[in-house]
């Protein structure tokens, strides 16, 4: 878990490379370089943004630009007040988000726990049948098959829970992380006290595993907010589509009524009634909201999880 | 046999935690493995997958003869190569360059920056990409192309342009990400090679060039090889919805996936689709053995399995 990049580059700055930086030409150049890269993929999000505090009248005139005109919060008012689709999209990102959250850390724990113990004599065996997912998949298909004539998952929640629940990936660093910090004695001097296998795990190996348990809580969360396939497949009703769809539909729909002219020629309701352009963005912000108020604050730990899972055991 | 019995019986707690986790996994994962004998019937949704009719290899050389199969294979391979090639060396190069800088809260700062398209879903991407290529509004064509006096030009229709925009913002997403792990392995080089390239007189570039990336080298190859398993994968999203399943770019965007869900879902053919879905995964599987392969050979400390 010391992998944390900062902490490993420090030693090194101070010790060793004082005479081996950078002339401050290039040393300015290389700077100048990162924050173009840095704006490249902050500007768009900040576009889109502007946008959707920009008034209508002022996009029509100057297009989307960085430089808005005229302010309004009419599409924040407008989708909040006569799109109830829109909070009711929020709340069901947010129940599966949570409900999925939980399941998946839970599940995934108590796969790995077993797999990850040396005197279990099933662990070969169920590593395996975790680990053949991973090589091998019935594809799109037949999964839509099985989940809609043989589970009966045909708009239903458990559709958007369910393919997202095991990450066989992080099972595995699970079970690493069980393995390399759980030491055996430990467990073997429970067991002597009189520790049953669940008062084991969920008092011993469980609190002593909360930074693993965050950050697959954290991958999961991020997997379950951003996922929108399972909603294309699965969700059929408009009252159970959670937000990102939502959003996919918003954006092909405006799209669909603009290439068809004619279609639209005869329904002008249709047009009138399309959500306008500011509208859209505000969309857009919505639906990256969350992740953009929590991101200062996760990427630390992500960047960890992530390095931990390079470092395989 | 009653050692057998005594073993499950004294580990029968282990084995009960494992359970719902494993019905989970058939559910989602071996269920649909033993499905893919659909690919081999001519489904129907009068007589239901158990009674339609088996067809043999119909649907797969139904899926070789239409030709579609050269256009998605072709597009499916060609992008995960290019996306490869452009991510692994900007990736890369960001590494090199953060672990340049002096001022380490600036470091930290470009690469918060850096990955932070990495956490947003691939439809609020295309809503960023639409405001960019927006054919009246977009910034591209309301501001650049008006500033440079050049006419508008229509996005979603010119598929000429397509195969840059995807690189571009499949690089945008990834590329962060992608530097994550080569800047930790660049943070692990011990500092005393440098030290003694400066004695040498080694310059940045030549430490570079021959210290860090031949330090890094090893990472490099076996992130290559693993990203080759999943050659015959395509992102969905960044080809479905950040064109905005366009029918004027298909020939530049379709790729298996969006083959096996438009046939799927929009022609309901599932003979086709299912054909194209087994296919990818025979090939998924047969690319993911022979990586893993590979790796081992180079370095069995970094083998899957």
């Amino acid at each position: 878990m010391s992998t944390s990049l900062n902490n490993r580059a420090r030693p090194r700055t101070r010790a060793s490379r004082r005479e081996n930086t950078l002339s401050p030409l290039s040393g300015a150049l290389l700077n100048a370089a990162f924050l173009i890269v840095s704006l490249a993929c902050l500007m768009p999000v900040v576009l889109v943004i502007l946008v959707s505090f920009t008034h209508g009248d002022a996009i029509l005139k100057n297009g989307y630009s960085f430089w808005p005109e005229q302010f309004s919060l009419i599409a924040y008012t407008s989708i909040f007040k006569d799109y109830g689709t829109v909070a009711g999209g929020y709340a069901v990102s947010i129940g599966v988000t949570i409900a999925g959250t939980a399941l998946s850390v839970v599940l995934m724990a108590l796969f790995a726990y077993p797999i990850s113990r040396g005197d279990y004599p099933y662990r070969h065996a169920f590593t395996f049948f975790l680990f053949f997912t991973m090589l091998f998949n019935g594809g799109v298909v037949s999964r839509y098959l099985v989940y809609t004539q043989l589970l009966g998952l045909k708009d239903q929640y458990m559709a958007l829970i369910l393919p997202l629940l095991i990450v066989p990936f992080n099972v595995i660093i699970m079970r690493t992380f069980f393995q390399t910090t759980i030491h055996p004695a430990l467990i073997e001097s429970a067991r002597i006290d009189g520790a049953g296998e669940l008062r084991i795990f969920f008092r011993i190996v469980l609190p002593l595993s909360l930074p693993v348990m965050a950050t697959m809580a954290l991958f999961s969360t991020i997997n379950y907010w951003n996922d929108w396939f399972n909603a294309l497949l699965f969700i059929t009703s408009e009252h159970k589509y959670p937000l990102q769809y939502l959003m996919m539909r918003v954006l092909n729909d405006v799209q669909y009524l603009r290439s068809n002219v004619e279609l639209a020629a005869q329904n002008p309701e249709l047009l009138r009634d399309l959500p306008n352009e500011s509208l859209q963005m505000a969309m857009a912000v919505v639906g990256m909201g969350p992740i953009l108020i929590v991101y200062p604050f996760f990427q630390k730990y992500f960047v960890k999880g992530l390095t931990v899972g390079a470092i395989k055991g | 046999m009653s050692q057998a019995m005594h073993r499950l019986w004294k580990y029968r707690y282990l084995t009960l935690m494992l359970l719902p986790t494993t019905i989970v996994i058939i559910l989602h994962s071996y269920l649909p493995m033993f499905g893919v004998f659909i690919a081999f019937k001519n489904i129907n949704y009068i007589d239901g997958i158990w009674r339609s009719p088996w067809v043999g290899l119909d649907n797969f050389d139904f899926l070789f003869s239409s030709g579609s199969l050269v256009r998605i294979t072709r597009n499916t391979i060609l992008y995960s190569l290019v996306f490869m090639v452009v991510n692994l060396v900007a990736s890369v190069a960001f590494a090199v360059g953060v672990n340049e800088l002096r001022k380490r809260w600036l470091a930290r700062g470009y690469q918060s920056l850096i990955i932070l398209p990495h956490f947003l879903s691939m439809v609020v991407v295309s809503y960023l990409v639409y405001a960019f290529l927006h054919p009246e509004h977009g910034f591209v064509n309301a501001t650049v192309l008006r500033w440079l006096g050049e006419d508008a030009i229509y996005w979603y229709t010119e598929k000429g342009y397509w195969p840059y925009i995807l690189v571009l913002v499949n690089a945008w997403k990834g590329v962060g990400i992608g530097a994550v792990i080569y800047i930790a392995a660049i943070a692990g080089i011990d500092p005393e090679y440098y030290e003694a390239a400066v004695i040498d007189g080694a310059s940045k570039w030549k430490q570079t060039i021959h210290i860090t990336l031949p330090s890094i080298q090893a990472i490099i190859i076996i992130m290559t090889i693993l990203s080759m398993g999943s050659i015959f994968n395509a992102d969905f999203g960044l080809f479905y919805q950040v064109p905005q399943d366009s029918g004027a770019l298909y020939p530049v965007t379709d790729v298996v996936d969006t083959y096996v869900y438009r046939s799927l879902m929009k022609m309901n053919d599932i003979g086709m689709s299912s054909a194209a879905a087994l296919v990818q995964s025979v090939v998924g599987f047969i690319m993911v053995i022979l990586t893993n392969w590979t790796v081992r050979r180079i370095n069995p400390e970094q083998a899957l399995f």
